[in-house]
């Protein structure tokens, strides 16, 4: 896989999860300093998730995101003025403020937006991909989502949906080992998240979601198979989520042993002792220290950025008819 | 005895008596324990959370993971167990972690736990507790921050209890637990840090029963759970101008203390209500036209409702605190009155 791609192409994944990384990083200091109030969920240790999938999105596809959804928006180039914006509720947020960190949303860039009550986007992307199919076009639909989604009922209802119209789909499972505070080893009865697609007739795949490279390769070919009119699939991306369910969250449900391991299996360490030879170190340094400018900056914008006017509660309800 | 006691407290103290008490009561919920199945190999793990607010937390380690579940993600299918486990015997109080939650449950509470008795002729009860988590000025966005009172209340079958104070929280959850009929248990995420005296023995407040919190001779200002602070704090300003607000706190949406409300009205011949929510058939509305139908006579001026705007929370923390009545506009609604009746 790594051969395949140009140096570009690499830079660019690299650029966009370091990013990530730096960007909640900060995230996760500001919710301690409590200079931003709200539900706060950082995408920490899932970088190559995001990163493996939504750089293989066409400017004409979708993608449904989860109230953990900064790497996503990060990964599809918003940029991070409005993202940081938005988390702190001033005007120049990319939803003027009025969503917040749980709804960064931007659908001139495909991304239909975070959505806050688990497994509501799996429903709205297979219908995101039934449009797509209906219009005659081969773009696709992204659905991300976690490990706990799988109990709702709109998980099942949207694979029978999608597997039945065979709507171009495409179910991205961050299985980061725990729904809110509750081991997946606990409650996935079915092992995997992956095993559970068979009685939908849904092709799927669990992959190492530490490694960009994987989760790649598997997207392409996920892709592939929806654009060409041979419908959904799921992939099921293990990975970690290094913060608790919010910032805030104590964590006292995850043992000390697995902590270690899992960070041991870094996805950005993994990217860098897979690339490091060919790019070379020194590239990749310089890198983070960019992008850890470009965070600063962003935060230090959003803090500085005027409030919304108090008119805007009543405006957005409804769309206005010219 | 009494003691200071917040409401959050007061909630787990409620529901630890009554588990005590009756071993028909059970409870279930997403993480209201927190950490399951790591108990053995990790025992951190036990009770990391007691729910978001950590309403729960301390059961566990009392009454054990077999009385204390941790369920999925899964609304529908822990709302439907606990209709079917009332039905044969028990008495189950389940969470719903955010009253915006809901919607995943919302056919087994809507379509099953409030007919069933109905349609099968008064020949079974479904004595469940639903449990849940309403309320603004938490920054939480438009998914996490609604009140949803009268989506409960509209429903014949269910009962709605929205407790003000800690004292009230204990009383009608145990009132709520020993309940033959669904409950739904509304808590206010601001709320659960204010304290008040609480008897440490148990108790019960019967339901449709108002409370008056304020006597007064000017106004009747009905307040819907938050707002019922938020009515004092009004009622306190307008004292100062020699303004007297009645301040009535229902307690209880279904049923509804019409008598209490209407008895004030007729004394003060106004009305204002204060309610969160977005306004349009809302509580608001629900206790304006029972004032217009019942009591039109007494009336001396226009009843006023004093809402939320009928817009989704908004997240960005000005706008929010816009969106939420405050004792300003209390004021101002009840002088518009008084001015309309000088005119």
């Amino acid at each position: 896989m790594i051969r395949s791609l140009d140096n570009d192409t690499l830079l660019g994944l690299w650029e966009r999860m370091a990013r990530i990384r730096a960007f909640e990083t900060r995230v996760g200091e500001i919710a301690a300093a409590k200079e931003v109030a709200g539900y706060l969920h950082t995408y920490s240790g899932q970088e190559a998730v995001a990163c493996g999938v939504i750089p293989l999105l066409r400017d004409d596809d979708w993608f449904t995101s989860t109230y953990r959804n900064h790497g996503h928006a990060i990964a599809r180039d918003i940029p991070l003025d409005e993202i940081a914006g938005e988390i702190y509720g001033k005007v120049t947020g990319v939803c003027g403020g009025k969503g917040g960190s749980m709804h960064v949303a931007d659908q001139s860039r495909g991304m239909i937006g975070g959505m806050g009550i688990v497994a509501g986007g799996l429903p709205i992307a297979t219908g995101a991909a039934l449009a797509s199919k209906y219009l005659g076009r081969d773009s696709v639909a992204v659905a991300f989502f976690g490990d706990g989604a799988v109990h709702q009922g709109a998980w099942h209802e949207a694979l029978e949906f999608a597997s039945l119209f065979q709507c171009p789909v495409v179910f991205v499972c961050e299985n980061n080992l725990y729904a809110e505070t509750t081991a997946v080893d606990y409650h996935l009865l079915a092992g995997s998240v992956s095993a559970m697609t068979g009685p939908y007739q849904i092709p799927s795949v669990q992959i190492d979601g530490m490694d960009v490279f994987a989760v790649r390769a598997a997207t392409a070919a996920a892709f592939e198979r929806a654009r060409t009119g041979n419908g959904p699939s799921l992939i099921e991306a293990m990975t970690y989520r290094y913060g608790g369910q919010y910032e805030g969250d104590t964590q006292t449900y995850k043992p000390p042993t697995e902590v270690a391991y899992w960070r041991g299996q870094d996805p950005l360490l993994r990217f860098r002792s897979d690339t490091a030879t060919r790019l070379g170190m020194a590239t990749l340094d310089a890198i983070e220290q960019s992008v850890q400018v470009e965070v600063d900056a962003a935060f230090t914008a959003a803090e500085a950025a005027p409030w919304p006017d108090i008119s805007e509660v009543t405006t957005d309800v409804y769309t206005p008819i010219a | 005895m009494t003691r200071t006691l917040n409401v959050k407290d007061a909630i787990n103290e409620a529901l630890r008596q009554e588990m005590a008490a009756d071993n028909r009561v059970i409870l279930m919920g997403e993480d209201i324990a927190g950490g399951a199945g790591r108990d053995a190999d990790y025992p951190p793990a036990a009770d990391a959370w007691g729910g978001p607010f950590g309403v729960t937390q301390g059961l566990l380690p009392l009454f054990g993971r077999e009385r204390v579940i941790d369920t999925a993600i899964a609304e529908t299918g822990f709302v439907g167990a606990a209709i079917g486990a009332a039905i044969a015997g028990l008495r189950p109080v389940v969470e719903i972690m955010y009253v915006d939650f809901i919607g995943t449950s919302f056919d087994q509470l809507l379509n099953h736990a409030a007919k069933l008795r109905y349609v099968y002729g008064g020949k079974v009860s479904v004595p469940i507790v639903v449990r849940t988590v309403a309320g603004a000025g938490f920054r939480a966005a438009a998914e996490h921050s609604q009140t949803l009172y009268s989506l409960y209340t509209h429903v014949p079958g269910l009962k709605v209890v929205a407790p003000a104070t800690a004292a009230d929280a204990k009383g009608l959850l145990i009132s709520a637990i020993r309940d033959p009929d669904p409950v739904i248990f509304i808590e206010h995420k601001r709320l659960y840090m204010e304290d008040d005296e609480v008897p440490e023995e148990p108790y019960a407040i019967p339901f449709g029963v108002a409370r008056i919190v304020r006597s007064g001779r000017d106004v009747t200002i009905v307040g819907v759970q938050k707002m019922v602070h938020t009515a004092v704090e009004a009622a306190t300003l307008l004292s100062r101008d020699g303004i007297e607000a009645e301040v009535i706190d229902p307690r209880t949406y279904s049923p509804l203390d019409s008598e209490t409300i209407l008895q004030s009205v007729e004394k003060t011949g106004r009305l204002v209500v204060v309610d969160e929510s977005h306004p349009r058939c809302s509580l608001a509305t629900d206790i304006a036209a029972l004032a217009a139908d019942a009591a039109f006579h007494s009336l001396r001026g226009p009843i006023k409702m004093v809402t939320g705007a009928h817009a989704p929370v908004p997240f960005s923390p000005p706008l929010e605190d816009a969106y939420i009545p405050d004792a300003a506009r209390i004021v101002a609604a009840v002088r518009d009155q008084l001015d309309k009746k000088a005119r």
